[in-house]
């Protein structure tokens, strides 16, 4: 009988949407823990909240408006903290909140009802065949962009002067990094939820890290505990008929948990 | 291939509206090895950056000679420690071509180091490696900002016999800030005192004696120099710029 709940339409949607957020998340969470932009993705979760308003008012679909406003977000950031006014952290703290905020009041406004419970924790047991399509796309064009200016992006996070001086163009490289993030955000908030994306970005690549000896290694670890997380996520949240978002992320926290006990043990010289 | 690698013309620069480097020109040649001296906040770090194009200056303009290539040694850098890094990626890390890397190793005594984390160096280990990966490349200038800072006094003097060595067996002009006068003498070809502009400049043995140089440095530094140089008895050409008083500057504060 579970052999047949795990077969059925909707759980193997989830476990796929599942996978492709944890290739994604994965590769994307390295670059968030080196360059600790953990509170950039925190705040672009926020501001989707606003994106699915937008979307729903306008008729732009939910994914329509996540991307519009992520993308909006994200430049407005790097266009501010170019200007030297406010740390990057205050001003995160700016437009995230304003963002959600007005998000909330939009929808009221609109007199839309919205299921808050899964926009804050995700509902991946409801994704359809056309999310997984938007997923594959994103996912394929996340890893593509990184694996084409993975050596500079690579350098740049080491040093950005020596990047610099080494030719390395780094606003380009920022922006480039800033819009796969976006997509990484914006596609996975959906189903994942606005409060659970940082920590499928963070915590694969944290679990990864005392394993790795070179960014190559902690990126393909990262995916392969977030892989492990989703599918155990998933049977259990069956199991024991738990929310399957909270359920994945709780399993993430557990490996980490495993891998913070463990490496003192094994990592030495790493 | 002109003789001149990289010349910077009146380069005047402002941080936060305080003049930072007030019409600076500076020439580095093929077989050059100049050293700039200043006091904390004169601007060298500033003109520095300004060389290596890392900061566009207000006015003024740098020019690089045809094909030449230029290896930048950054001021000690932290490492990340969530990155996991050999010093073997590093060096190879984002390189036009890996041809010299076997010589590079060698010639720097970095073999040991290769498989090591870059996390898990020494600070004199870390500045080994880095000049490694500026010479990688078949670079004709070095440009260095105050490299050995943090190393101490064993590890100062090793980075120092290295980098003349690198100058003069590879012919590889080299540009650094340092406050290591006094180990930098017997090596270095030139010496520029900048204090937001250029105060006197030549050959240290001349350049130590001159009162600009007293000025800025105090009359003990000036005197310990002195002491230095009598050692090394040596004769060279010095240029002394008394159109410029760095007294009239000292206006504009330290910082």
């Amino acid at each position: 009988m579970f052999v047949d709940l795990l077969t059925s339409d909707f759980v193997l949607r989830a476990l796929m949407a599942g996978f492709l957020i944890a290739v994604m998340c994965g590769v994307m969470g390295c670059f968030v823990v080196w360059r600790r932009m953990a509170y950039f993705g925190d705040s672009l979760s926020h501001s989707a909240l606003l994106g699915i308003a937008i979307g729903l008012a306008t008729g732009l679909t939910q994914m329509g408006g996540i991307i519009l406003i992520c993308l909006l977000f994200s430049g407005l950031l790097l266009w501010l903290s170019h200007r030297d006014v406010l740390t990057t952290d205050s001003l995160l703290g700016i437009l995230a909140h304003g963002a959600l905020s007005f998000g909330m009041v939009l929808l009221s406004l609109l007199n839309i009802r919205v299921d808050l419970h899964a926009l804050l924790f995700g509902d991946i047991l409801m994704v359809l065949p056309h999310d997984l399509g938007m997923l594959a796309a994103g996912a394929g064009l996340v890893l593509g962009v990184l694996w084409r200016f993975w050596a500079p992006l690579i350098l740049m996070t080491i040093n950005d002067q020596l990047a610099k001086a080494e030719g390395v163009p780094i606003l380009l490289m920022q922006i480039i990094l800033l819009f796969v993030m976006t997509v990484t955000v914006a596609l996975s908030v959906q189903v994942v939820g606005i409060l659970l994306i940082t920590s499928f970005l963070i915590i694969p690549a944290a679990t990864a890290r005392p394993f790795a000896r070179s960014p190559e290694i902690m990126a393909a670890l990262a995916v392969v505990i977030a892989l492990c997380a989703v599918v155990a996520g998933i049977i259990a949240s069956l199991l024991a008929d738990t929310p399957t978002g909270p359920t994945i992320v709780a399993s993430l926290a557990c490996l980490f948990a495993i891998s913070a006990v463990t490496s003192p043990l094994l990592s030495r010289g790493r | 291939m002109s003789d001149i690698l990289l010349s910077g013309l009146d380069i005047t620069h402002h941080i936060h509206h305080r003049p930072i480097l007030d019409k600076v020109s500076l020439t580095m040649s093929r077989g050059d090895f100049i050293t700039i001296v200043g006091p904390n906040g004169a601007g060298k770090s500033t003109l520095i950056k300004v060389l290596t194009g890392l900061i566009t200056p207000d006015q003024g303009q740098v020019v690089r000679g045809d094909g030449v290539k230029i290896g930048y040694v950054p001021q000690k850098m932290n490492s990340e420690a969530s990155l996991p890094l050999t010093a073997r990626r590093f060096i190879t890390l984002n390189q036009p071509s890996l041809a010299r890397f076997d010589e590079v190793v060698a010639d720097n005594g970095i073999a040991p180091l290769l498989d090591k984390q870059m996390r898990h160096l020494s600070g004199g280990e870390w500045q080994r490696v880095l000049l490694a990966r500026a010479l990688m490349d078949e670079v004709d200038a070095i440009i260095l900002d105050e490299p050995a800072q943090n190393l101490d006094l064993t590890g100062q003097m090793q980075f120092y016999q290295r980098l003349d060595a690198i100058h003069q067996t590879r012919g590889i002009a080299i540009l650094m800030v340092s406050h290591d006068l006094h180990m930098v003498m017997a090596s270095t070809k030139q010496v520029v005192c900048l204090y937001h502009h250029i105060c006197c400049s030549g050959a240290p043995q001349a350049v130590t004696k001159d009162p600009e140089f007293e000025k800025l440095f105090g009359q003990d530094m000036a005197a310990m120099m002195a002491i230095y140089h009598h050692q090394h008895d040596a004769h060279h050409d010095h240029h002394h710029h008394h159109d410029h008083l760095c007294d009239h500057h000292s206006a504009h504060g330290e910082g």
